[in-house]
């Protein structure tokens, strides 16, 4: 691949063992592809050692999905971030995965065109590891999570073979592997470029404020602006501990002595806008809402999400630690789980904010501390066991844009039965058989049922 | 027992079965190999639950769509699979792929689907998704479940999503060309196009679905109709090459329904070789033809796809023996 793609120096392995989670891996050589033939090269020569791989994008990752084991191929997909075409009629983009979220939106916003996806980390992740993690962020809610605005992939598979999943078309023929593929986490192969759709501006937005003395309230505010037949832009909740943090931050304008507030925005023709702001303003205050600010103007619109989006960066002032879970419950159990949270907290005597996207039922509980002090470690893991059983306990699921990864992998036999985990083996196994696209990742060892590939002829699979 | 493993083992113990929905759309995805013994089999039907508040509805796959729609209805909400001919169950529909002719707005189908249910060919009862919203958790087997034409499962049980229904739906028709009302309208739910009248659907709230229409001179009209012939075939193309398509199908005079901004091209004839010559023309524009009914000689897709290897090992994963729906889907066979 050339001098300076490809590096094996005890340094930069240290830099690649991990993504911005806890999980620490081992990486035996770390490699910069520049096209998708350099990556299929990387790929092949991976195959020709026996050496499994793994993809990276900028490593925001918190599950553990980029973190080599098993002495994995290291590729950094950050240089292949060229944006290659741009289709304003079409509304299409094929963007390199390394492309970072943020930059592709900026490079159309003079087109009155975004990419929907918007995760919290969005000036720093990659498209190709939002593809991989199927992100969401605050704007999911609505417009749907990454997997609705991927149309097509060129993946480089598990033995360097080149296909196309999806289509500019709207229907491909036969499985749909490119919805198998997003989300996938690495496992069944590398894009190598991707065709995202892109979605006009709305003519209107607005966007609101609503602060609550009490936790209970906010959330209840929730689940009544979804029953009242209203699906939001974004609907998003902070509690007290957070929005403290993030106003001394950034000075958004929070209420200093609210127990939560909702931030929620509404976006359309303004006649839906003008109807939905009003009621959600009665559905707030009818729920015990302080007061319920509304932002019109695009800058005070920003200084309201620039809140919500420094939210993480806030963290940092407060302890040198923090561990951030992400489970989701169906919307209507949300005031329930949320009070499970602060109790196994309480429990574990940890510190934990909350700042998620409280219209998707997707929680962020978020534990706060200082790691060397001693036993901190097994109280901040008791306590993502303590919530993650309350999830399933709700009818939740394990992860909603953050992914299974390592972190989680452990736990998937909680969510489903053998059987299931059976099948998604079965999955996997058919994109890469061999073995070699991001081992050890999603499923517990022992998934497929005695770890038999294929079934002979005759047999009850 | 319960129905779904009364199925299950009806299926394990089976030679070949076919999966049988509402029949109505049997002509898609090719005839079942009537050389084995087949056995039908048919999922349960019935609403599990509905919470209007989750905006999510549990339905079993045997399900008609129109009796979901009434139900979601009585509670202000509707789930827009929108099949041609309601009384087509929900599993057959999410099995088929067909999005409805609102997908411009509302998404493919594939989008509204949570959690699925299924048998695989062993007689094992999978459950993939969940009942969430969002959901991350391992790979996505709804979507692999949407358009697989029952050669992966059988569904037995679904999670969907569910929406608000608009407070005004109202059809209309512009003298504007296609492209332009499509760049003149925020999120339109169906610009349709027949080469003669642009047709659109506006949803949303009464005071901008009425501004819009008048702002664009737009006149208040029924559906499009839909091009008929006993012989029926769904274009599938780059959305931007629809007026390149839509000449080329002019040229051969079969009759066409386009979805602007989505790429699907309805197209219907009373004579099977027409059907052919339609997808010779998709094929020279980059696009491919489902026979969707009739034209019992021509090939259920017309093409094989580029993945088909990586496909067939998926079949054999979870249908090794080859006896969901055997002939569906030709080319998904794993040949070591």
């Amino acid at each position: 691949m050339g001098r300076g793609r490809v590096r094996a120096e005890p340094l930069e392995l240290i830099l690649y063992q991990s993504d911005a989670g806890t999980a620490r891996g081992q990486a035996s050589v770390v490699c910069f592809p520049e096209s998708i033939d350099d990556l299929s090269f990387a790929i092949r020569a991976a195959n020709r050692h026996c050496v499994s791989f793994v993809a990276r994008g900028s490593g925001t990752g918190l599950a553990g999905g980029a973190t080599p084991v098993a002495n994995s191929l290291v590729i950094v997909m950050t240089r292949m971030n060229r944006i290659l075409e741009v289709d304003p009629v079409g509304r299409v983009a094929w963007v390199e995965p390394g492309v970072l979220n943020l930059d592709l939106t900026r490079s159309v916003r003079h087109l009155g065109l975004h990419y929907a996806p918007d995760p919290s980390s969005q000036q720093a992740c990659t498209i190709g590891g939002n593809v991989g993690t199927n992100a969401g962020g605050p704007h999911c809610l609505s417009a749907g999570v990454t997997s609705a605005h991927v149309l097509a992939a060129d993946v480089v598979l598990g033995n360097g073979d080149i296909v196309r999943l999806g289509g500019l078309e709207p229907d491909a023929i036969g499985y749909d592997l490119r919805g198998c593929f997003v989300g996938s986490e690495g496992t069944m192969g590398i894009a190598g470029s991707i065709a995202v759709r892109l979605t006009p501006d709305p003519p209107e937005t607005r966007t609101l404020l609503a602060d609550f003395t009490s936790v209970d309230a906010a959330a209840e505010t929730v689940s009544g602006i979804i029953a009242e037949g209203i699906v939001p832009a974004a609907l998003e909740m902070m509690d007290a501990p957070i929005t403290r943090l993030v106003e001394e931050f950034v000075g958004a304008g929070y209420p200093l002595d609210a127990e939560a507030v909702l931030l929620i925005e509404v976006t359309g023709l303004i006649g839906g806008v003008d109807a939905e702001v009003d009621a959600i303003r009665r559905v707030a205050l009818e729920r015990g809402a302080r007061q319920v600010k509304v932002a019109i103007t695009e800058q005070d619109r920003m200084l309201l999400w620039k809140g919500r989006k420094s939210a993480f960066g806030a963290i940092a002032k407060v302890a040198p630690d923090y561990y951030l879970h992400d489970i989701v419950v169906p919307r209507t159990r949300l005031v329930e789980v949320l009070k499970r949270v602060y109790e196994i907290a309480d429990e574990q005597n940890l510190l934990v904010m909350n700042v998620f996207h409280a219209g998707d039922g997707n929680l962020h509980p978020l534990f706060v501390f200082d790691g060397s002090e001693p036993g901190i470690w097994e109280r901040v893991y008791a306590a993502g066991d303590g919530i993650i059983q309350a999830c399933l306990d709700a009818g939740g699921v394990l992860s909603g844009e953050h992914g299974i990864g390592l972190e989680k992998r452990d736990y998937m036999s909680l969510a489903y039965s053998a059987e299931d985990l059976d099948a998604q083996a079965r999955l996997r196994d058919a994109f890469d058989p061999d073995g070699f696209a991001n081992p050890e990742k999603i499923l517990p060892t022992g998934s497929r049922c005695g770890e038999m590939k294929r079934a002979p002829e005759g047999t009850w699979v | 027992m319960t129905a779904f493993a009364e199925l299950a083992e009806q299926i394990g113990n089976a030679t070949a079965v076919e999966i049988m929905g509402a029949g109505t759309q049997r002509g898609i995805g090719g005839a079942v190999d009537a050389s084995k013994p087949i056995v039908e089999v048919r999922a349960p039907t019935g609403i599990v639950s509905l919470d209007p508040a989750d905006m999510t509805v549990r339905v079993l796959a045997g399900t008609p769509v129109g009796v979901l729609s009434a139900a979601l209805a009585e509670v202000g909400q509707e789930c827009p699979l929108d099949p041609e001919n309601s009384a087509a169950t929900v599993g057959g529909v999410l099995a088929c792929g067909c999005s409805g002719i609102r997908r411009i707005r509302y998404g493919p189908i594939r989008d509204r689907v949570l959690e699925v249910r299924f048998i695989t060919g062993g007689g094992r009862l999978v459950r993939g998704g969940g009942p969430t919203v969002k959901n991350v958790s391992g790979y996505d087997f709804p979507r692999l479940m949407v358009g697989s034409h029952g050669t992966l499962g059988m569904l037995v049980e679904v999670v969907l999503k569910t929406q608000p229904i608009a407070n005004k739906s109202s059809w209309y028709t512009s003298e504007l060309a296609p492209d332009l009302l499509r760049t003149s309208i925020y999120r339109p739910a169906c610009i349709a196009w027949n080469g003669k009248m642009t047709y659109v659907l506006l949803e949303g709230h009464e005071i901008d679905v009425l501004s819009q229409a008048s702002e664009l001179s737009l006149e208040p009209a029924q559906p499009p109709p839909h091009p008929i012939g006993e012989h029926r075939g769904r274009i599938s193309i780059d959305p931007t090459r629809i007026g390149s398509l839509a000449k080329s199908l002019g040229d051969i005079k079969v009759p066409w329904l386009a979805e602007i901004g989505v790429g699907t091209m309805h197209v219907a004839t009373n004579n099977a070789a027409e059907l052919h010559d339609a997808r010779l023309v998709a094929h020279g524009e980059g696009g491919w033809l489902l026979r969707e009914a009739g034209a019992p000689l021509l090939d259920p897709f017309g093409a094989v796809p580029s993945n088909r290897e990586v496909m067939g090992r998926i079949r054999d994963a979870f249908d090794p023996l080859g006896k969901l729906n055997p002939g569906r889907l030709p080319f998904a066979r794993f040949t070591p």
